[in-house]
C-alpha cells in the first residue's frame, strides 16, 4: 500500500520529486547557486523622483520595486490597492500620464519625470471627485477594495471615449464612441469587483458621463 | 436583553431613520481610498518588517528536510520561521489542517515557512532560496471516485440522515418520478482584499491588525494556536476587503505575522500572494447531489429526497448541500442524506450561503424538470407545492412565509407570460433567448451580540461592538439604529467596529450580522435610554428621545445634557430565546433571468436578472440591495464560470490565481433589479429584521441554468455551465 515514504518510480513521478526540491516561484536547480550570491548582496538602489498628484517626492528605491509598493509602502498612499500583484485585477489603478495603468506591473524607477495621479489625487473624503460622489450616491461598491481602482478606471476610461479611442464592443471605429452601459462595461472589465457592485458602478459611471456630455 | 417573545411596538418602528436608503456612513473614505485595511496600518505598527509565505509543493506527505542556509544569508533577512523553529503550536478549534504545516504535510500551498526581511522584495527574493525535500505520499483528490467510500460526518449541527414518512416506498409507486444527479465544482472565495495582517509584541501581548469577519472567534484561535491566555491577544480588524467566509477564521498570514515578530523582535507584517491564496485557504466543496422527487399527476410532491456527497481533509467538515430540501417544498415522504469523503485537497469551509448556495443549485434545475416532466408551468409547480409549516414537524410554523408572493410579483414585473414553455424557440438575431426562474431560500439564523454605547457632554452617541463590516453596510445600519434609538440625526453617532477590547458582537457570517448585531445596539440603547432618563428625572414609561431631545410628559431637555460633564456609557447583549425553535424562520425569494445563446458558439450572456426578496424589515434598502445584486453576481460566476480544476495527479487547483479562477468581470453582468416584499418579523428580533446577505446567492445560478435550457432546450447538470458542455447538443443552426 502506497503510504508516507513510498514513491512510485515511475518517470513522471521522477521529475515531479525533482521539480519538488526547489519549492519557491521560479526556481530551477541551475541558477540557484547564482541566486543565493545575488540575493547576498545588498539590493541595487537607484534614486527616483517620482511627481504623485502633483507633488514631487525624491525616493531612494531597490529597482525592484513596483510602483504600486513605492506608492503603498514609501509613501504610505495606500488608497491604490494590492489585490494581485499581477496585472489580473485592477484594484491597483492609477492615472499616469492621463493613461491608467496597473501600478503593480510597472517598476517605480521607469516613472522619473511621469505625472501619476491616484485615488487620493482625484478627491478627498471632505472633497470629493464627481465620481467619488457618483459611487457613492449609486453604492458603487460594497468592501471598498477594489474601490479606488475601480474610480481611477472609470475617470480614465470617459476620457478615453471622450478621446474618440473606440473599444471591442464599438460597432463603427470611424464613430465616436459613446459611454453606453455596454461601452462602459466592456471598458471596465479590467476592474475585478468580488462583491458584485458591477450593477451600481454602471449606474455611477453613466450618470458621471451625462454631466460632462 | 433575551430576546423570547415577538416583538411588540418599539423606537425603531418609527422608522425616522431605520429604512431609509442612507448612502453609507463610511462612502467617501472607501471612494476616496483613505479607509484603512490590514496591510496598511502604518499608524498602529510603526516600521514593520516584512513577511513573505512559502506553501508546499507537494499535497501530502513529509518534508525530509528544508536548507535555510542561502535563504538566512540573503541581503536584509532578519528571521525565518518554520515549524522546526516556531516553537510549540496548537491549532485553532476553527481550523481543519494546521496553519503552518511541517514535517507532515496536509495540502498543496500550506504554509512551511515564513522570511521575514526588511522589504518586501527582500523578503520574496530570499524565500527563492530556502530549498525542501520532500516526501510524497499518495493522496485523494478526486471527489467522484472517493463517492463511495464516503461516510456519514460526525457533526452536531445538522443530521447526516432525515427521514419523514415513507420516502422509498412513496417515491416507488408515484405516478411521476424524477430522478437525477447535480454537480458542483469547488469554487474559491477571491475576495479583492488579500489575507494579510500586521503583528506587534508588547512582552507577551500581541497586537495583530488583521483582516477576519469573527473578531472574537479569531482572537480565540489565535491565542490558542499560540499557546496564550485568552487576554494577551488583541485582534483589530475595521475594514476587510471582502471575506465571504473565507475571513471567518485565522488564516496562515496572522499566526505567521506574530511567529515572524516573534523571531524577528519588531513588528511584521504579511500578505498572502493571490497565487498562494487558492490552495492555502479554504474553498466552497464541490458536492454531488442526487434528487428524486415522486408527484402526482396533478403536481402534487408525494416524495422528495436529496442525497448530497462532498469531501474535506481528515476530521473536516461537510457542504450541508441538502438542508434547503428538508423546509423548502411540501410532500408527506421525504428523506435527505450527507455522506462526506476524505480528500486531501486544501481545506473545505464555508462561503457564502454554505449549503444553500450549491444545494439550490442542484434542487432548483430538479424543479423544473419536474414540473416540465408534469406539463406544469414550473412556477405554478413551485406554488402548487408551498407550505406554511415546517414539512417535517407541521406543527411548527414558518414566522413568515412570502414565496408564492415572490414567485408570484417576480413573473409579473419580469413577464414570465411572455416565456415560451417550449425550449429552444426564441430568437434574436444570432442569439437564442430564454427565460428562467427559481426559488430563493436561506435560513434565517440569529446570534448573541453585544455592544456599548456612551453619550458624550456634545450629545454624539459612540457606539462600539467587535462587529465587522465586510462591505455588508455594518457601520451605516447600527449608525442607523442608534440614530432612532437615540432620536438623533445620523451626524451624531459614531460607529466603532472590529476590535476585540469591544463587546463581542454576532459577527459577519451565515446572513446573521445585520440583524443580530443592530439588535445587540438596540439592547444597550433601550439601556442608555433608562440611564438618560433617570439622570434627568423623567419617567421612563411615557419618554420620548426624538430630535435631539429628551420628552416626557411637557418636560424636555436636550439629549446632551444628560451626559454631564463625564457622559453616560450603557452595554448590553441581545440574547435569543427559543422564538427559532418554535418557529422555523426562513429568508425567501424568486429569481429570474434572461439570458441570450449565440446559436453558433453556445457562448451564454446573461441579458436580465431580477430578485424578489422577502427578509424581514429592510434596514436599509440601499446598501440591503447592494448586497442581493453582489450575491446574483457571484450566483453568476458560480452558474457560468467559477470552477476550481483538480489536478488529480498531484492534488492542486491548477488554476489559482484570478486570470485562471474567472470571476464576474462587468461585461458579464446586465443591470439587476431587486424587489424586497415590505415585510416586518416580529419573531426574529426587536428589528424585526432577517439576513439578506445570502439570500441573493441561494437559486440565482439554477434560474441562469433554467434559462439556458429555456433558451436552447439543452440540460447541464453539471456546473459550470460552459459552451463545451452545451455545444455539441445546440439546435441546428438555421
Amino acid at each position: 500500500m502506497p503510504g508516507p515514504g513510498n514513491i512510485e518510480f515511475s518517470r513522471r513521478n521522477l521529475l515531479i520529486v525533482g521539480a519538488a526540491s526547489f519549492v519557491t516561484p521560479g526556481a530551477i536547480a541551475a541558477p540557484t547557486a547564482a541566486l543565493a550570491q545575488t540575493a547576498a548582496a545588498p539590493p541595487a538602489l537607484s534614486k527616483v523622483a517620482l511627481n504623485i498628484n502633483g507633488k514631487v517626492s525624491e525616493l531612494e528605491l531597490d529597482t525592484r520595486t513596483t510602483l504600486l509598493d513605492a506608492l503603498r509602502e514609501h509613501l504610505h498612499l495606500t488608497g491604490t490597492k494590492k489585490g494581485c500583484d499581477h496585472g489580473q485585477c485592477g484594484a491597483c489603478t492609477v492615472i499616469v500620464d492621463g493613461r491608467r495603468i496597473n501600478s503593480c506591473l510597472t517598476l517605480a524607477v521607469m516613472h522619473a519625470g511621469d505625472k501619476v495621479t491616484t485615488i487620493e489625487g482625484l478627491g478627498t473624503p471632505q472633497n470629493l471627485h464627481p465620481m467619488q460622489s457618483a459611487f457613492v450616491k449609486h453604492d458603487g461598491y460594497q468592501c471598498g477594495y477594489c474601490t479606488p481602482g475601480q474610480i481611477c478606471s472609470a475617470v480614465a476610461a470617459l476620457d478615453e471615449i471622450k478621446a474618440g479611442i473606440p473599444s471591442h464592443v464599438s460597432a463603427d471605429l470611424s464613430a465616436s464612441p459613446q459611454a453606453t452601459a455596454a461601452e462602459l462595461r466592456e471598458r471596465m472589465s479590467g476592474n475585478i469587483c468580488r462583491c458584485g457592485a458591477y450593477s451600481n458602478i454602471v449606474d455611477a459611471i453613466t450618470e458621471v458621463a451625462g454631466r460632462q456630455a | 436583553m433575551k430576546f423570547d417573545t415577538p416583538a411588540t411596538t418599539n423606537p425603531i418602528d418609527q422608522l425616522k431613520i431605520i429604512g431609509k436608503p442612507t448612502d453609507r456612513i463610511d462612502g467617501p473614505s472607501k471612494t476616496a481610498g483613505t479607509a484603512p485595511y490590514a496591510y496598511e496600518r502604518h499608524d498602529i505598527v510603526a516600521n514593520p518588517a516584512h513577511g513573505y509565505v512559502v506553501g508546499s509543493a507537494i499535497a501530502k506527505g513529509r518534508i525530509a528536510s528544508i536548507d535555510l542556509t542561502d535563504a538566512k544569508a540573503a541581503a536584509g533577512v532578519l528571521a525565518i520561521v518554520t515549524a522546526e523553529n516556531a516553537g510549540k503550536l496548537a491549532k485553532g478549534s476553527l481550523n481543519t489542517a494546521s496553519l503552518l504545516g511541517g514535517p507532515e504535510i496536509q495540502h498543496y500551498h500550506q504554509a512551511i515557512a515564513v522570511v521575514v526581511a526588511e522589504t518586501f522584495e527582500q523578503a520574496r527574493s530570499a524565500a527563492e532560496l530556502i530549498r525542501v525535500d520532500y516526501i510524497r505520499a499518495e493522496g485523494a483528490y478526486d471527489l467522484a471516485a472517493a463517492k463511495n467510500s464516503a461516510a456519514k460526518p460526525a457533526t452536531d449541527e445538522d443530521p447526516p440522515d432525515t427521514a419523514v414518512g415513507d420516502f422509498a416506498g412513496a417515491f416507488a409507486t408515484a405516478p411521476v418520478q424524477f430522478d437525477a444527479t447535480y454537480t458542483t465544482p469547488d469554487q474559491a472565495h477571491a475576495m479583492m482584499e488579500p489575507h494579510a495582517s500586521m503583528a506587534a509584541w508588547d512582552g507577551d501581548r500581541l497586537t495583530v491588525v488583521t483582516s477576519n469577519q469573527m473578531i472574537a472567534w479569531g482572537a480565540r484561535d489565535l491565542a490558542t494556536t499560540l499557546g496564550l491566555p485568552r487576554d494577551r491577544v488583541r485582534m483589530i480588524s475595521p475594514f476587510i476587503g471582502g471575506g465571504f467566509g473565507g475571513k471567518l477564521f485565522v488564516r496562515a498570514d496572522v499566526l505567521l505575522a506574530a511567529l515572524g515578530a516573534r523571531a524577528a523582535g519588531r513588528p511584521v507584517k504579511v500578505a498572502l500572494t493571490r497565487p498562494l491564496i487558492f490552495n492555502n485557504t479554504t474553498h466552497r466543496p464541490a458536492t454531488i447531489q442526487r434528487i428524486r422527487i415522486g408527484a402526482t399527476r396533478d403536481g402534487r410532491i408525494t416524495a422528495i429526497g436529496h442525497e448530497g456527497w462532498s469531501g474535506d481533509l481528515p476530521d473536516g467538515k461537510p457542504e450541508t448541500a441538502v438542508n434547503q430540501t428538508r423546509l423548502l417544498y411540501a410532500g408527506a415522504n421525504r428523506m435527505t442524506a450527507t455522506r462526506l469523503a476524505v480528500l486531501d485537497l486544501p481545506e473545505g469551509n464555508a462561503m457564502r450561503a454554505p449549503g444553500e448556495a450549491s444545494g439550490m443549485m442542484a434542487l432548483e434545475i430538479a424543479v423544473d424538470e419536474m414540473a416540465e416532466k408534469l406539463g406544469l408551468d414550473p412556477i405554478e409547480f413551485r406554488i402548487l407545492n408551498d407550505t406554511q409549516v415546517d414539512p417535517e414537524k407541521p406543527e411548527r410554523k414558518f414566522s413568515h412565509r412570502p414565496l408564492v408572493e415572490c414567485l408570484r410579483m417576480g413573473a409579473d414585473r419580469f413577464g414570465w407570460s411572455k416565456r415560451s414553455a417550449q425550449p429552444g424557440r426564441t430568437r434574436d438575431g444570432r442569439w437564442l433567448t430564454g427565460i428562467g426562474a427559481a426559488a430563493a431560500f436561506r435560513n434565517n439564523v440569529v446570534q448573541k451580540s453585544a455592544a456599548r454605547v456612551r453619550l458624550d457632554p456634545r450629545g454624539v452617541v459612540t457606539v462600539e461592538t467587535d462587529m465587522t463590516d465586510i462591505g455588508t453596510g455594518s457601520y451605516t445600519i447600527i449608525a442607523q439604529t442608534a440614530a432612532e434609538m437615540m432620536g438623533l440625526p445620523l451626524n451624531k453617532v459614531v460607529v466603532r467596529l472590529g476590535d476585540s477590547t469591544f463587546p463581542v458582537s454576532a459577527g459577519s457570517g451565515g446572513q446573521w450580522g445585520a440583524n443580530s448585531s443592530t439588535a445587540g445596539v438596540y439592547a444597550a440603547c433601550v439601556k442608555l435610554r433608562e440611564a438618560v432618563a433617570q439622570k434627568l428625572g423623567f419617567g421612563s414609561a411615557d419618554v420620548v428621545f426624538a430630535d435631539g431631545e429628551v420628552r416626557s410628559g411637557n418636560r424636555s431637555a436636550p439629549l446632551a445634557k444628560a451626559a454631564g460633564d463625564s457622559g453616560i456609557v450603557a452595554e448590553d447583549t441581545i440574547e435569543f430565546g427559543d422564538l427559532d425553535k418554535k418557529y422555523q424562520q426562513s429568508t425567501f425569494g424568486a429569481h429570474f433571468v434572461e439570458v441570450g445563446v449565440d446559436a453558433a458558439t453556445a457562448e451564454v450572456r446573461i441579458r436580465r436578472m431580477l430578485a424578489v426578496c422577502a427578509a424581514g424589515r429592510i434596514l436599509n434598502p440601499k446598501s440591503a440591495r447592494s448586497q442581493v445584486i453582489g450575491a446574483m453576481t457571484m450566483g453568476a460566476g458560480a452558474a457560468l464560470m467559477e470552477d476550481l480544476v483538480i489536478d488529480e495527479r498531484s492534488g492542486f487547483f491548477v488554476n489559482h490565481d484570478l486570470a485562471g479562477y474567472e470571476v464576474p468581470v462587468h461585461a458579464d453582468i446586465p443591470h439587476q433589479d431587486v424587489i424586497f416584499l415590505d415585510e416586518v418579523d416580529p419573531i426574529s428580533s426587536p428589528m424585526k429584521a432577517k439576513g439578506v446577505g445570502e439570500l441573493g446567492i441561494c437559486g440565482v445560478g439554477a434560474a441562469i441554468a433554467n434559462a439556458i435550457y429555456n433558451a436552447t432546450g439543452v440540460r447541464v447538470r453539471d456546473y459550470p455551465i460552459t459552451l463545451d458542455k452545451l455545444l455539441d447538443r445546440m439546435p441546428a443552426v438555421g
